[in-house]
């Protein structure tokens, strides 16, 4: 049987998290189909890198450039499209994260291999690739069946699977020699650029109001601050609120934000859309008002209250310091 | 600077309540509300900034049933100098992969110095098509992108990655750019404005228009064949606090209260 593949994903000299959960899934499915699970790892200076990735794998493949010391989704292809023409794996994993997402479509294209993004599960058997995804932000989950082929390519939502820490495999390590003769032409990395420093750390507060789609107004913004306020908390927020400038960027929960875990996280008008819940389902309690009965993210919270977030959030407050006068 | 912004025509589900027919192979679309891909709006305009400053064309392009026209016109009314929709009842069905391919064969004979589409679509969200229509087109092609700065013949995007982290990139022109929501603001459509789009003409493309055989589009052209959907399983549910907007109040403050925080 051909092998597993995983493409190691790594910023600024860290392996990535979803590489972990990449190799816990692809484990499984190696033993599952009685193959192996091999490490691609591209970058400059991997030495410390490979040796932790092979106790998570069978084989670890590197190839050291000075080139690949940032990712560069057409350094990347070309390298790739190497390995794969070479080594035909069975499957290639790569995480549905922004290099992913930059590089996946384009690979699985140029070398018409049938590719599946953003999947949470995946079945191999008998050479046929089954995935489960979701869609419409997801509150529907799709099975789908991939083109019958001798290759495919998935990307891999983050945190869909669990990482097994703490394996030791002591797969080999093999150098190989890198292909990458100049520059690249088409596409240059240039710089990282940094959140602003300053503001509020939503990540040190004990008590956050995360507010998103459902506030369709910026005047509605200061009423729910308040409630934030009279809990001794801050506001944060998901995506759509940052979109449309109501809130800094440094006020965002989830993946492309930050990770919280306050005491209390009150959603108010948040569907719950995977990319938010990334960042605050650890919190020790969580409220969430929505109106939509199936909004994802009562799938998440302790509690939840179907209704307009606006007449909720009145209510609470005077009940709240109601409650701190009497003390 | 010409300018091809590929969108696509979706029901608003953030907010709504989402049923499966009972087939389980869909959503019920009957009831739900259809615009242009939020995505795609932040494209779109910034496609019209670009024509802004720089001058040149923006086409609007999108593969779609006559429903779609609606989207077509409010980025007319928008900006956009041009619509093309491409339709065949042969197109049903088709994923990423094949979506990209239809778009290929409408644009490869076009001029264009940027391709913008958005990151993904709220429906399937494949976050595919930029890329895949790039590689076909065989120019270079970059995602999630927050920023764009042009001069000459390059332009330098910023990349979002994750956790409020960015990238900056320079690529060279023509290129397709996928586009994160957040990188500008759509601006408001007057009446004016769609009232003076509904003169602009939408050109109509078909399958043999394009080019394309049958089993280049819909399920047999594509990647995956959806066999499937369903509400997924929840392994915890909330427990739903119910009853007026007071005594839901007092419950949470009773709540806070017990666990001491309050």
């Amino acid at each position: 049987m051909k092998e597993i593949f995983v493409l190691a994903e790594h910023r600024r000299g860290q392996i990535r998290d979803i590489t972990f959960e990449m190799l816990t899934k692809g484990l499984e499915l190696a033993k599952e189909i009685n193959t192996t699970l091999t490490t691609v790892l591209l970058g400059k200076d991997m030495k410390e890198q490979a040796e932790k990735l092979s106790q998570y794998s069978n084989k670890v493949l590197v190839i050291d450039d000075a080139k690949l010391e940032n990712f560069n989704s057409e350094a990347y292809q070309r390298l790739l499209s190497h390995l794969i023409t070479e080594r035909k794996p069975i499957l290639l994993m790569l995480g549905h994260t922004s290099y992913g997402i930059d590089l996946a479509p384009s690979l699985a294209t140029s070398l018409n291999i049938p590719l599946a993004t953003d999947c949470i599960d995946l079945k191999l058997e008998n050479e046929k690739l089954t995935i489960t995804r979701q869609m419409y932000g997801g509150k529907v989950n799709a099975n789908g069946i991939l083109r019958k082929a001798e290759s495919y390519i998935v990307t891999i939502r983050q945190a869909a699977f669990q990482a097994k820490k703490g394996l030791s495999m002591n797969g080999e390590i093999s150098q190989l020699p890198s292909i990458l003769k100049e520059e690249m032409i088409e596409k240059r990395f240039i710089e990282f650029v940094l959140p602003p420093p300053g503001g509020v750390d939503i990540t040190a507060a004990d008590v956050l109001v995360g507010i998103g789609r459902g506030i369709k107004d910026e005047n509605e913004i200061p009423s729910v601050e308040e409630l934030a306020k009279t809990l001794g908390g801050v506001l944060a927020c998901s995506r759509p609120i940052v979109d449309k400038g109501w809130l800094p960027n440094t006020r965002q929960v989830g993946s492309s934000g930050k990770t919280v875990k306050p005491k209390l996280y009150i959603a108010l008008g948040i569907s719950g859309a995977f990319q938010h819940v990334l960042g605050m389902k650890n919190s020790d309690l969580i409220i969430a008002v929505n109106k939509d009965p199936n909004a994802p993210i009562f799938g998440v919270a302790d509690f939840g209250i179907v209704e307009d977030l606006f007449k909720i959030v009145p209510s609470l407050k005077s009940k709240i310091i109601e409650l701190k006068a009497q003390k | 600077m010409n300018i091809i912004v590929c969108v696509k025509h979706v029901p608003e589900t953030a907010e709504a309540e989402i049923k499966i027919n009972p087939e389980g192979t869909a959503i019920e679309k009957t009831g739900l509300v259809f615009d242009i891909n939020e995505w795609d709006d932040y494209a779109l305009e910034e496609a019209v900034q670009i024509k802004e400053k720089f001058g040149g064309s923006v086409t609007a392009i999108t593969v779609g049933p006559e429903d779609a026209d609606s989207t077509l016109r409010k980025c007319l009314a928008r900006g956009a100098d041009n619509a093309i929709r491409l339709t065949d009842p042969k197109f049903n069905g088709s994923d990423s992969y094949a979506i990209a391919k239809i778009l290929h064969k409408a644009i490869k004979d076009l001029p264009f110095d940027i391709v913008l589409t958005g990151a993904l679509a709220g429906d399937d969200g494949y976050t595919a098509v930029g890329p895949i229509l790039a590689e076909h087109l065989e120019v270079p092609h970059a995602t999630m992108i927050k920023k764009i700065e042009l001069s000459g013949d390059t332009a330098r995007v910023n990349r979002e990655l994750e956790g409020g982290l960015e990238e900056v990139v320079e690529i060279k022109l023509p290129a397709v750019l996928s586009i994160q929501t957040g990188i500008n603001e759509p601006r408001y459509v007057s009446i004016m404005g769609i009232r003076k789009a509904m003169q602009k003409e939408t050109k109509i493309l078909g399958l043999a228009d394009l080019g394309l055989s049958e089993n280049e589009v819909g399920e047999a052209g594509s990647w995956i064949t959806i066999e499937k959907v369903y509400v997924p399983p929840v392994e915890k549910q909330a427990e739903f606090l119910k009853g007026s907007a007071e005594d839901i109040a007092t419950k949470i403050a009773e709540l806070l209260k017990a666990r001491g925080l309050v």
